[in-house]
């Protein structure tokens, strides 16, 4: 029980990026390195862009052993536009990649709600791709 | 591994409804140690994936970033009457399954 038994606050700051392919804005958020291949591997190099995806996280959390958090990502999900997947990254886990989820065809609302181990305050990154094909 | 799945019976169709996942298990994160100081070994969840009528709907890949007794809430779309399939393994292999019946109106 090393690591993750830090009874402190866990202070979530929040940053929400969202995969989009044509928006040309490379690198906006730079992270630690491990992070950053770890965004890369999700979006295989294709550009970032803030915002549509809402993470809610409480900001002081009584045990980084288990936080509950939601991510929501604004998407009409049709099949022209709909969300792929969406990553969880938590940059200061001694393993930052948290989770990934993966929406087939019938799923529903881009939507995931679960409990998370932090271990110290730290910013919370969920990434969601998107498959956005009438993009301009 | 018990497994709690809260599926709604009834459903209209194209409805997005909500599907909650409980299972029970340690999530060993690896860093701990038993009472002799030897190392308890990671053993996660890997994987669970939510299958509907066949087809696979929903996937969650997980890592020791997520507590013990893992949970987990999405939504899929309400399309015919039929069966939820849940499947899950972990790093040890050992595979869990659940399945329900869900009833369609409309």
């Amino acid at each position: 029980m090393k690591i993750f038994l830090h009874r402190r606050g866990f202070i979530a700051r929040i940053a929400a990026l969202m995969v989009l392919p044509f928006v040309a804005q490379r690198r906006a958020f730079a992270q630690s390195e491990a992070v950053d291949s770890l965004i890369e591997k999700i979006t295989g190099g294709a550009p970032l862009q803030r915002g549509r995806v809402k993470l809610e996280i409480p900001t002081l959390a009584d045990n980084g052993n288990s936080v509950s958090l939601r991510v929501v990502v604004d998407s009409p999900m049709t099949p022209s536009n709909h969300v792929k997947s969406i990553h969880l990254i938590a940059p200061k886990n001694p393993r930052p990649g948290v989770a990934s989820f993966f929406y087939g065809a019938g799923a529903g609302r881009p939507q995931i709600s679960t409990r998370i181990r932090l271990s110290g305050s730290q910013g919370v990154i969920a990434v969601a791709v998107s498959a956005c094909w009438d993009a301009s | 591994m018990a497994a709690r799945i809260s599926v709604p019976q009834n459903a209209r169709r194209g409805d997005s409804i909500e599907i909650r996942v409980a299972i029970q298990h340690p999530m060993e994160t690896g860093y701990r140690t038993d009472d002799n100081g030897t190392s308890i070994p990671k053993n996660v969840i890997n994987k669970l994936a939510c299958r509907y009528n066949g087809v696979e709907v929903f996937r969650a890949e997980m890592g020791s970033g997520i507590s013990a007794n893992p949970y987990l809430s999405f939504f899929i779309i309400a399309a015919n009457s039929g069966e939820l399939r849940f499947d899950w393994v972990d790093d040890a292999g050992v595979t869990g399954s659940e399945r329900t019946s869900i009833i369609v109106a409309g």
